[in-house]
């Protein structure tokens, strides 16, 4: 309740409005929320449509106009005779209905076949650009994509990872998706492109970006309680900027303590979705702030004290001991084979940090 | 009609009174009152939903629910809307009422068959709404797996809710098909039908072949639910694919059971309101049937990017086209019955040229979604809650309510005041435009579907969508209170609270006393070995009845009076105050307990030149006054 609280404070009402300053919350923590990807603005769109970042997505908007224009050329037809019928035999101006035939095999025969032939050519450029858009060229920059609620991870070839999606231009990239629990779906407006993430296999989606700059990335399929939330910023680079930033990124812990390396991976790997650091009560899971050390009622009525060991068997199996009040089953995707020891380590002594 | 004074005022509706006769009715027309009225609560609670979604979307965060409860609120809508109203209004509503009727039959086929479809909707209307508090339900309507077999809300009530409402669906069915096949009239064969018995025989043949699939996905996901074996959820070795599959095998179909019976209802509106043989006959009865037919091979489409293969959904992007040609067909037969006509702009024909309008856009931005590449884009984004609302309730629920007012008059002997019937019809028209329009310009920039909370960008198609919805829902609501003015004064005297509490008792004993005065042993053990069970059935069916006495006294009088105070009423209705040539325009308004006095002799139902209109009935009359003949000789040609 509370995390919602600070969503509507945090959430300007609308756009002009700047964002008020607040205590940090975990909403504000994570690194994509809605307010952030806001302040992204109006995607340099159209009336219809954001910008088309890709040749594809040009072609697609093509496709749509072409379709556009014929339903309005046949809606206004329709409508146009009906309005005029309506007025021109109104009953006001005669009580009876004209001589005329109940039926006409011509006219059926010529409306049958004229939507047909229209249907068969909007068939074809559909399916056209949706092969062209389903099938990726060899050599690909592969991107591996999992969702889980309520976040995203990339990883990129070299070992980077992160919860912001950085793709070069003027190269086609592969997603690869997957979930680590229920269906998600990756959506990119200035793509046009879409795809569930279903857990237990690999679906595929590929681009070949244009335009530099930041965009927004949602999940169009329903999840749970911050479905909305599920979010990312896609950054469009060059490939240039794209080589710098994975080398930057390509192993996330290098250099830093224990600590700022827990810090760290709390955003990268999603734990800020649902647990916070500053105690704030509402949250999806328990808060970190203070947890460390203290006595915990679990749901099956036991106790037990929050240690090292708790900490890192609930990382790895989030429905051993699931504390009093929270869901059960626990929503947490298991980490198990996803966090490497020194990993562990930084996340358990960040946690220790927060007294 | 010559008939009209010599029934000596007995009518279905006060052959016979009070809560029994309501609860076991077998007569076709009450329990289509029963349900139209049932259906009419169920979209009172699922537009309340509607409401509240909006009024949270009109800025983006948290305004006036959280997210979990906006997630509730989606999802109940979706499944009251779907579930309870849009695919039992017009068939189980219009259609137990007006198809007996229309093929001049007393009833249907299986009159017990057709109350116990009522009472399982009944059963499963409580379920579902039961489920609201036992922790709400939040896996949106299409109960996609595993989110639904993870999530601690009350699916399984949900899914027992469902479960009892597709056997209604499937009962209901049955009934149409073989009433169809087999009371059609002496002069009636199939061809010479009303094309609204058409259109209900290709809902029925839906209803009976799809429902099926629904309820076995649904048993399936209920046994994952509950006993942890894995159909669906990859961690037990499931495939949530398959549930996409069999739910969709359904829920396509499902689709053509609410918009089919709505084109049938146009078909009979355009006719008689351009008072004109329906134009290209043939052609819309056949493409009722292709829709029917089509209907089952395009589930493919809700999957193009849920990971389908490519070569599938290339299939079904090509089949999914097949639909829109018989649908098109049928708009410009229903247009071209207006040309040489004499259109009469009365209130359902007001409801009927919206749709034209109305479906004309659901129809062509469902080219958009069938089209592989904009799906791509498109799916699962406002553009496609628009484009279903713009068939679900821009075409089915204006028909419905088209064929409401166009019903009403043989319904209840009453017509309602037509001018604000008018004016509210022409209201819901722009509020429904102004509701959904800005959605599609939503979707097409990019606002996911189901979402509590969106980026600044969306928040103008926002505003202007939940205007509209406030402009919808008023209009609506009027239209409700418009028709029950219509009723002020025409409803018996109301029980005094004695004789209620005196009805109640009765109802209270009522098993006990048929069942141990009867002095059969076997049915005395019968009641002390089910006791247990029967003691609560006795007390609901006792409160139910007490309850429906309030519900009347202080509910439903005070909103029929002030309605009446309101908007007046339009006096009684002649037999036939359109001008239609298909047999309900043949017998006294209302009904009679039977339908018709004599036996009807059925004609070219579209040979509007046997009626005339005579303004003294404020109404239109045979031209030929012998009643055993009012069709002159008029084959269909």
């Amino acid at each position: 309740m509370s995390l919602l609280l600070s969503l509507l404070a945090l959430i300007p009402p609308s756009a002009q409005e700047p964002v008020p300053v607040q205590e940090p919350t975990a909403s504000q923590e994570q690194a994509n929320t809605i307010a952030q990807l806001g302040q992204l603005g109006d995607q340099g769109g159209d009336l219809f449509f954001p910008l088309a970042a890709s040749d594809a997505a040009e072609v697609h908007d093509e496709v749509y106009y072409i379709v556009f224009w014929i339903s309005v050329f046949f809606l206004f037809l329709i409508c146009f005779a009906t309005i005029y019928f309506a007025f021109k035999y109104n009953r006001s101006k005669s009580l009876e209905p004209q001589k005329s035939p109940p039926h006409n095999d011509l006219i059926e025969i010529v409306w049958t076949v004229i939507p047909t032939l229209i249907c068969v050519y909007l068939f074809w450029i559909g399916m056209v650009g949706y092969v062209d858009r389903r099938t990726p060229p060899a050599d690909t920059y592969d991107i591996y994509v999992t969702g889980q609620k309520w976040s995203w991870t990339f990883a990129y070839p070299n070992g980077a990872i992160s919860n912001e999606l950085h793709a070069p231009v003027g190269r086609p990239v592969r997603l690869i998706l997957s979930s680590k629990d229920v269906l998600h779906s990756v959506f990119i407006p200035v793509l046009r492109l879409k795809m569930d993430a279903v857990p237990g296999r690999f679906e595929e989606m590929w681009f070949e970006a244009r335009e530099i700059g930041e965009f927004e990335m949602f999940c169009t399929e329903y999840c749970g309680t911050n479905h909305s939330a599920m979010l990312a910023k896609l950054v469009l680079e060059t490939p240039t900027d794209h080589q710098i930033w994975v080398d930057e990124n390509s192993d996330p812990t290098a250099g830093l303590t224990p600590v700022e390396a827990g810090n760290k991976l709390r955003t990268v790997r999603g734990c800020v979705a649902c647990h916070n650091v500053t105690g704030a009560p509402g949250g999806i899971g328990p808060t970190w702030k203070g947890s460390f050390g203290a006595n915990q009622v679990f749901a099956d009525g036991s106790t037990g004290v929050v240690d090292e060991t708790y900490i890192r068997q609930s990382i790895l199996e989030p429905n051993a001991k699931i504390v009093e009040g929270f869901a059960s089953p626990s929503q947490m995707p298991s980490y198990q084979g996803q966090l490497n020891d020194a990993e562990l380590q930084g996340l358990i002594e960040y946690i220790k940090t927060l007294q | 009609m010559s008939t009209h004074d010599s029934s000596s005022g007995i009518h279905y509706l006060n052959v016979d009174r009070g809560f029994w006769s309501w609860f076991w009715t077998l007569d076709h027309k009450r329990l289509g009152l029963l349900y139209m009225w049932s259906v009419i609560s169920m979209m009172i609670v699922g537009g309340f939903f509607a409401i509240g979604l909006r009024s949270e979307l009109f800025s983006p965060g948290a305004d006036v629910l959280t997210a979990d409860q906006f997630n509730h609120f989606f999802t109940l809508h979706g499944a009251i809307m779907v579930f309870l109203v849009i695919i039992p209004s017009i068939p189980a509503a219009l259609g137990n009422f007006a198809l007996p009727i229309m093929l001049g039959a007393k009833d249907v086929a299986f009159p017990k068959l057709n109350r116990m479809s009522y009472h399982l909707w009944v059963m499963g209307a409580i379920l579902m709404v039961t489920s609201i508090f036992r922790g709400g339900l939040d896996t949106g309507w299409t109960f996609y797996p595993p989110y639904s077999t993870t999530t601690d809300t009350a699916v399984f009530w949900a899914l027992g809710g469902v479960l009892a409402l597709g056997f209604s669906s499937i009962f209901t069915g049955i009934n149409f098909l073989s009433t169809i096949h087999k009371m059609r009239p002496p002069g009636m064969a199939f061809f010479q039908m009303p094309l609204f018995l058409w259109a209900m025989y290709a809902t029925a043949v839906i209803q009976v072949l799809a429902t099926p699939v629904i309820a076995i996905a649904l048993l399936m996901l209920g046994v994952e639910r509950g006993l942890g074996i894995g159909f669906f959820d990859p961690t037990l070795g499931g495939d949530p694919f398959l549930f996409q599959h069999l739910f969709w095998f359904y829920s396509h179909p499902a689709v053509y059971i609410m918009i089919l019976p709505a084109m049938g209802v146009l078909s009979e509106l355009f006719a008689t309101f351009s008072r004109k043989h329906i134009f290209g006959y043939k052609y819309i009865a056949y493409s009722s049937i292709a829709i029917a037919m089509f209907s089952f091979v395009v589930w493919g489409h809700h999957l193009f990017v849920a990971g389908q293969s490519q070569v599938a959904s290339v299939i079904f992007s090509a089949v999914t086209f097949s639909v829109a040609i018989p649908s098109a067909v049928k708009v410009f037969n229903w247009v071209a019955t207006m040309y040489k006509g004499s259109v009469s702009m009365d209130t359902p024909m007001i409801f009927a040229m919206s749709v034209i309008w109305l479906f004309g856009i659901g129809g062509v931005t469902g080219l958009f979604l069938a089209m592989l590449t904009t799906d791509m884009h498109l799916h699962d984004t406002y553009f496609v809650v628009a484009h279903f609302h713009f068939v679900m309730v821009g075409s089915a629920l204006f028909a419905f309510m088209g064929g409401i007012h166009y019903w009403w008059p043989k319904m209840f002997g009453v017509m309602y005041r037509r001018p604000p019937a008018r004016f509210l019809a022409v209201m819901a028209f722009i509020g429904f435009n102004l509701t959904f329009m800005p959605l599609f310009l939503a979707g097409t920039q990019g606002m996911q579907r189901r979402i509590f909370d969106y980026v600044p960008r969306f928040e103008g198609y926002n505003q202007l969508a939940t205007y509209g919805s406030y402009v919808l829902g008023i209009a609506l609501f009027g239209t409700l209170f418009n028709l029950l003015g219509s009723l002020k004064g025409r409803r018996g005297k109301l029980d005094s609270l004695g004789e209620a509490l005196a009805d109640t008792t009765k109802t209270l004993l009522w098993i006990p006393r048929n069942m141990l005065a009867t002095g059969d042993g076997v049915k005395a053990g019968l009641f002390v070995l089910l006791s247990p069970f029967l003691v609560p059935v006795m007390l609901i069916l006792a409160v139910s009845h007490f309850a429906s006495w309030l519900a009347d006294a202080i509910l439903i009088r005070p909103m029929i009076h002030v309605s009446g105070l309101i908007f007046g009423n339009g006096g009684p209705a002649s037999p036939n105050p359109w001008g239609g040539a298909t047999l309900e325009w043949h017998t006294p308004s209302p009904a009679p307990p039977h339908n018709f006095d004599e036996a009807p002799i059925a004609g070219d139902p579209y040979a509007m030149e046997i009626f005339r209109f005579e303004s003294k009935e404020a109404g239109y009359v045979p031209v030929n006054p012998d009643p055993k003949d009012p069709h002159l000789a008029q084959p269909l040609s």
